[in-house]
């Protein structure tokens, strides 16, 4: 029998596959494909101090091996979470964390706070990375100050586990994972979406309604593998991989790169079963390898 | 309940240039109830180019033989990998997906499709007949040669058609069939499919002579099953996904 189980700081996931945030809804709307309770975890929907709409359509478009999308984080605000979703999601026996963003410093501690009280939550993602919306969003994952600014303020009122979603879009990744280290992150997601945009060459017009969005998919898999190597050199806190993993094999190489769990993103467009999918070949891949824990693979790249 | 099933094509039935119909075999067993309106995400195998699933109307069922059929109009390499499909090829589908057409409360209806619009309306037709409704199908196209086989439609009831040239029924869009250009209509429900700008004129119309309009939407999407948020439309309510909340909508909800 082999050990599927990771930690995430003080984390307990029986193993280390779990979903991405807006990929997932809220876990319900996979339930007629899964059994939610065999992930790692799950990571729901981005939420928000207030309700947004979103977006205006068309919010995406098919690329190679991939897609753009351009939701602009379209969610019920955390108060309409806490009331109307939180109580279905206190029945899964798994981690369910909340992703959360927002557009100011003010409205990440709001929400964060809020979370902060919810017992079924272990812990939330904080989306400093989102490309789609206006203000906020990405704008405070793309320098270290304003990294360390907003991971400092969630910190201070959220006491539970700290995972902090990082944008592939700067000049050096490192550092902004340095920097949320150095301000209480207990543990590092990346990447989020790659910033990019379509074009329609017939009509000549840009096939999103906000012209750009955020790429994910196959697609963008290498750059994911090589920004999860760097920062997982560069930190000390645990990194969680994501970027286009689609099978065990995908998600396997991530892990020896040093991520500690990994998230299943745009694939669960393409396959809503792929996760059980990936964990059962996560661990015929360690019988195989007669290994005995799916620990022993992280960050187990050869590099001589 | 949705579901993931393989499915084997027993028959690939090219129509005209632009479309063709499969005949899909459930290798899983029972078939799922279904309601027309309701569409399938379908995989296509061995084309790269199309990473995402094809959202496709279930075009007829034969709960017999465990049979589903999809009408696929080519209109890129993802629908054009299906159609080239040969008998005998697996393909995976999630469904069925979405709210379909719901029965009307007058007898009276008319079934319009525009284009790839009447892919759901054979199984709508098929649907009411069994409910003791006749369907009456307006079908309209840009020419005589882009029209499906009318064949299984007329097996249910009245076939009209028009078409942008008048290479085939009457010439122009559907709106323009004498049909629709009656004082009073003689028919009381609308179930449409097609093209927005034409079902946004059937909105129309049907606000102003007091009849009910049930239209299906053709949003892009990815995951066809309410998670990406990608396929919204504007309604009374805000953003809604089309392929939960829809894709079949009362007209009077949206907010076009």
């Amino acid at each position: 029998m082999v050990d599927l189980s990771v930690k995430i700081g003080a984390l307990k996931l029986k193993n280390p596959v779990m979903t991405a945030s807006g990929t997932f809804g809220y876990g319900r709307e996979y339930e007629d494909f899964i059994d939610i309770n065999e992930l790692g975890g799950i990571v729901v929907k981005g939420t928000t101090r207030e309700a947004r709409q979103g977006n205006d359509y068309p919010r995406m478009a098919e690329t190679a091996m991939g897609m753009l999308n351009a939701v602009g984080l379209q969610n019920v605000g955390v108060d309409s979470f806490i009331k109307d979703i939180y109580p279905r999601l206190t029945k899964y026996q798994t981690n369910v964390l909340v992703n959360v963003s927002g557009s100011t410093i003010e409205d990440y501690i709001e929400t964060a706070s809020k979370i902060n009280e919810l017992e079924a939550i272990p812990g939330i993602e904080l989306n400093i990375s989102c490309p789609n919306i206006k203000e906020g969003g990405m704008a405070f994952g793309v320098s270290c100050q304003s990294a360390e600014a907003v991971t400092l303020a969630v910190r201070k009122v959220y006491k539970k586990q700290l995972m902090v979603k990082l944008s592939p879009n700067v000049t050096d990744i490192v550092e902004i994972a340095k920097a949320v280290e150095g301000s209480g992150a207990d543990s590092v997601s990346l990447i989020n979406t790659l910033l990019g945009m379509a074009i329609d060459s017939h009509s000549r017009r840009a096939v999103l309604s906000t012209i750009t969005g955020g790429l994910s998919g196959p697609a963008v898999k290498p750059i994911a593998l090589r920004m999860v190597w760097q920062v997982a050199k560069g930190v000390k806190i645990p990194v969680i991989g994501m970027g286009g993993i689609s099978s065990a094999e995908d998600a396997i190489e991530f892990l020896l790169a040093g991520a500690s769990a990994v998230q299943i993103g745009t694939a669960n467009f393409v396959d809503p079963a792929v996760t059980i999918k990936v964990i059962e070949g996560i661990k015929r891949y360690l019988n195989l390898h007669k290994m005995e824990s799916v620990g022993e693979l992280v960050g187990a790249l050869s590099v001589e | 309940m949705k579901h993931i099933h393989n499915f084997t094509i027993s028959n690939n039935e090219r129509q005209n240039e632009e479309f063709v119909v499969l005949t899909l075999n459930c290798e899983a067993g029972e078939l799922p109830a279904m309601v027309p309106g309701q569409f399938a995400e379908v995989r296509v195998p061995n084309e790269p180019a199309a990473y995402l699933r094809r959202p496709l109307s279930i075009h007829d069922v034969d709960y017999q033989k465990r049979q589903i059929k999809l009408l696929v109009q080519e209109v890129g390499k993802g629908t054009r990998a299906l159609s080239a499909l040969p008998v005998g090829s697996i393909v995976n589908l999630v469904y069925p997906l979405g709210k379909g057409y719901s029965l009307p409360e007058s007898k009276e209806v008319l079934l319009i499709g525009g284009g790839c619009g009447v892919a759901p309306l054979l199984f709508l037709g098929r649907y009411l007949k069994s409910h003791s409704i006749e369907p009456r199908f307006l079908i309209g196209t840009r020419t005589a040669s882009s029209l499906v086989s009318i064949d299984a439609y007329r097996e249910l009831g009245e076939v009209m058609i028009t078409t942008e040239d008048g290479t085939a029924g009457t010439k122009g869009y559907v709106i323009h069939h004498p049909v629709m250009r009656t004082e009073t209509p003689d028919f009381k429900q609308i179930y449409t499919c097609g093209p927005e700008p034409m079902m946004r004129i059937l909105a129309k119309y049907a606000n102003k002579h007091n009849i009910s309009c049930q239209v299906s939407l053709e949003n892009h999407m990815a995951c066809g099953i309410g998670a990406c948020l990608c396929c919204v439309t504007k309604t009374q309510d805000g953003h809604k996904c089309v392929c939960t909340e829809g894709p079949v909508f009362d007209s009077k909800y949206l907010q076009w």
